[in-house]
């Protein structure tokens, strides 16, 4: 990827930045951490999932964004690590969410979140009733099952056909949505590994500054994007 | 026992837009002012810098700068006959939290009420007839005319520093603005801001079909500019990083950027954040407050703060929710219309229709909160109610201003929502979506409103409000033919598909979703004591010395995004303060 001519461009801030962080005799530049690769998946040390949870994350985030196809799948975006670790984080306990009781599991959903548990005991509570739901249904666990059984199986738990108790019905709802956040989200929560996701549907993550664009009618933003911390692809 | 502190001339409840027009309008009288703080403090510098601020995850959907329901919430029912629940994570409405409140997060829209909005009551009984308002709807008239309003939204247009173009400029209608405006008596401070792919398709299909469009108003500076406070403003580089963000760059207009370090430099302001106001006090008499009761979370302890004049210039819903605490006014009672406090809560009536053109570009990463080109034709002031069947109207608009992946994936129609088959349609229609957007009136009804819950309680052991609101019939009919208009005019810019989004009749309330931050009424406005819980400046009929600013004071909502109506009746208070109170306090009307 090159500037445009005359462009003040991110990424020439971005370099004076890490010149600076040179300077001070800090940390090497992010540049050169991105080179650095991760650990892989089957090594990485969980912050708050158990294995059997590893696994249906691994597997249910495998179908939710398959690796087939243009553009990465949940596994090479890295999502199991960011749900691991947002579910360790204030997300998971419900930091900010008002948890006192009385609490209606069963009030309608229009009614919003109404079970006493928070994001991290539903997924503990949830995981392990669906994976017996798959052994009712299947004789497997669900990370043993093929893919399109695993198909079959979340399309039941999405449409409410794989029971959960009132107090889990909003699983799958989470599931789902921490799986696309982890897939859209800037690198640093351990997902959208190499900003791959960004790269395939051409969002330029946080470049934010575009001065010259809004007049620059119909013609594709070209430049790639960058992170945070940094990082360019 | 409570702490009590020195008195103090003023005391402020929240230092939003409305707490920092009262703070630096009340200053230059040279009064001691102390205002306090629910949140943290916050500024552009260090808190909303970049890179940091650009995190979609952090402020888009973990909420980082909101009020969070842990520390107040309410809770919510569709009628009299629900239980209410707590409202537990944010969905619906997103109140702000810390320095700047909601005018940090917001969009930037800035607008005036039409002329009209503010006299529907009397425009409704001219026109077609008081009978056609509907059983249940409490439809009043505002106790300020737009001629009353129009020098303080001009003075607050200056300080927020808006853009855009005046289309009627005492009473002459200008090429290029809106010509269904209330007149102006000055152009903008700055002009409009440049305009996008999709805004430019949508102007060309408006002006086609003989509507009349026009730049959104934005509270988004398009040059630099200096306001009256000195306060510094740079052009918008379309950053994309407006709604549940803090500008980075000083083009936002909020309390920060419009009025807060400018009042920090006077010696007679003082502010104290994570100062949690618990209640107003009254007198013996209760016929004015002594001050105000809040809990100083660094020091742990209650503090019962002196003051002669008390300004509630907290969010709509919270400002309610102490007045309510604190007996400033009777709590209102749907069954006999008796009691002011909650009553005419309303909202917002939003539809819309996204269109995908596979050949276009829009990156749609390049935008801002107040980003467009609108259109009014369908706006109150031009709608036939008798004839059409609803009373409101909507303005439309089209405008990137976010393409944050998380949240703004739009996909056509039969798309899945996960596997193999999203994967492929994010790819292909990402960037090739645009939408228009319907901002539609809501009126104010008997079974909308705002009371202490039985139930619940905050972490201090306050009762939660509770709210109990529906959507009503006249504005979904309304909705519904904001729809049959727009999808016309959608599909005269031949997309390849398109699709719409409009509440119909018997939708219920989710409060799941993100809807809008435009909560309104509950202290309205009133000509007299029976019908509102303060007059035309604000002040409560209750106690002479306490102010409620704010949304709260909408006796229904507008069409339009409610910040320039705010703004406005904030300095018609201060300026009746400044002007009628000081100088011999009592109740002004």
């Amino acid at each position: 990827m090159t500037d445009l001519p005359g462009y003040p461009s991110r990424r020439s801030f971005l370099k004076a930045s890490a010149a600076g962080v040179a300077l001070s005799g800090l940390a090497a530049s992010a540049s050169a951490e991105e080179k650095t690769p991760p650990v892989p998946l089957d090594q990485y040390e969980r912050q708050y999932l158990n294995a059997e949870e590893w696994a249906f994350i691994m597997a249910a985030t495998a179908r939710l964004i398959p690796s087939e196809g243009d553009g990465p799948g949940a596994i090479e975006a890295r999502v199991p690590v960011f749900i691991d670790l947002q579910l360790a984080g204030d997300y998971g306990t419900a930091d900010d969410w008002y948890m006192e009781g009385p609490h209606d599991p069963t009030a309608e959903p229009a009614r919003g979140w109404q079970t006493p548990l928070n994001p991290a005991e539903v997924y503990r509570q949830a995981i392990p009733t669906f994976n017996s739901w798959c052994e009712t249904t299947y004789s497997k666990s669900f990370a043993d099952l093929d893919t399109a059984q695993q198909d079959e199986a979340l399309t039941a738990l999405q449409k409410g056909q794989a029971v959960l108790a009132p107090e889990l019905r909003d699983f799958f709802t989470i599931l789902l949505a921490n799986t696309k956040e982890g897939y859209f989200a800037d690198p640093q929560y351990g997902g959208n590994h190499g900003m791959q996701s960004w790269v395939y549907i051409g969002f330029p993550g946080a470049r934010a500054a575009f001065r010259e664009w809004p007049e620059r009618h119909n013609i594709k933003y070209p430049l790639g994007p960058v992170s945070i911390s940094g990082e360019r692809a | 026992m409570a702490r009590q502190d020195k008195k103090r001339d003023v005391v402020i409840v929240g230092l939003g837009w409305t707490g920092s027009i009262a703070g630096i309008e009340l200053a230059q009288e040279g009064l001691d002012i102390l205002a306090l703080e629910r949140g943290h403090d916050q500024n552009t510098v260090p808190n909303f810098e970049y890179p940091q601020q650009i995190d979609e995850l952090k402020y888009g959907v973990r909420l980082k700068m909101m009020q969070k329901p842990s520390h107040q919430t309410v809770t919510v029912r569709r009628s009299g006959d629900e239980t209410a629940l707590p409202y537990r994570s944010l969905g619906s409405f997103l109140p702000g939290n810390g320095v700047g409140g909601a005018g940090t997060h917001w969009n930037g829209l800035n607008w005036r009420p039409q002329p009209e909005e503010l006299r529907l009551r009397s425009h409704v009984r001219e026109n077609w007839g008081e009978q056609i308002i509907p059983e249940g709807m409490n439809l009043l008239d505002y106790p300020v005319t737009y001629d009353e309003m129009e020098p303080f939204y001009t003075r607050f247009e200056k300080v927020a520093g808006i853009s855009g173009k005046a289309g009627n400029l005492n009473g002459v209608i200008q090429e290029g603005g809106n010509p269904f405006e209330g007149w102006r008596s000055e152009d903008y401070p700055m002009p409009p801001l440049p305009t996008t792919w999709d805004s430019t398709k949508f102007q060309e299909a408006c002006t086609a079909a003989g509507l009349h469009p026009f730049h959104a108003p934005a509270g988004i500076a398009s040059t630099a500019y200096v306001n009256p406070y000195g306060m510094q403003m740079g052009p918008c580089n379309f950053c994309g990083f407006c709604e549940r963000f803090g500008c980075y760059q000083y083009s936002k207009s909020s309390p920060q950027t419009a009025i807060l370090d400018a009042l920090k430099r006077m010696p007679n302001f003082e502010y104290r954040t994570e100062s949690e106001v618990l209640r107003v006090e009254l007198a013996a008499d209760g016929k004015t407050a002594t001050g105000v009761t809040y809990w100083d979370e660094k020091a742990g302890e209650e503090v019962f703060q002196p003051a002669d004049i008390v300004i509630l210039s907290s969010y709509q819903l919270n400002n309610v929710h102490l007045m309510l605490l604190s007996g400033l006014g009777e709590a209102y009672d749907p069954l006999t219309g008796e009691g002011t406090l909650g009553k005419n809560y309303a909202y917002q009536m939003n539809g819309g229709v996204t269109l995908f053109f596979e050949d276009d570009n829009f990156n749609p990463f390049v935008g801002h909160g107040a980003n467009g080109v609108c259109i009014d034709d369908f706006s109150v002031n031009q709608n036939d109610f008798g004839a059409l069947g609803f009373i409101g109207g909507s303005y439309w608009r089209s405008g990137t201003f976010n393409g944050q992946p998380i949240r703004s994936m739009p996909l056509p129609k039969g798309t899945p929502g996960w596997g193999a088959g999203w994967k492929e349609g994010i790819g292909k229609w990402y960037g090739h979506a645009m939408s228009i957007g319907s901002h539609g009136s809501h009126m104010s009804y008997a079974n909308n409103h705002l009371d202490l819950d039985p139930t619940y309680t905050d972490r201090h052991g306050r009762p939660l409000m509770r709210m109990t609101f529906n959507w009503q019939d006249n504005d979904l009919r309304m909705n519904q033919y904001m729809k049959s208009q727009m999808e016309p005019l959608a599909a005269s810019m031949n997309p390849t598909s398109m699709q719409s989004g409009f509440k119909d009749v018997g939708a219920q309330y989710d409060v799941r979703p993100y809807q809008t931050t435009h909560n309104t009424g509950g202290h309205i406005m009133s000509e007299t004591p029976a019908e509102g819980a303060v007059n035309k400046f604000s002040q409560t009929w209750k106690a002479h010395n306490v102010f409620a600013m704010g949304a709260g004071n909408f006796v229904q909502n507008t069409q339009y995004n409610p910040t320039g109506m705010v703004g406005g009746l904030a300095y018609h208070t201060v300026h009746a303060i400044r002007t009628q109170y000081l100088s011999n306090p009592r109740p002004l009307v």
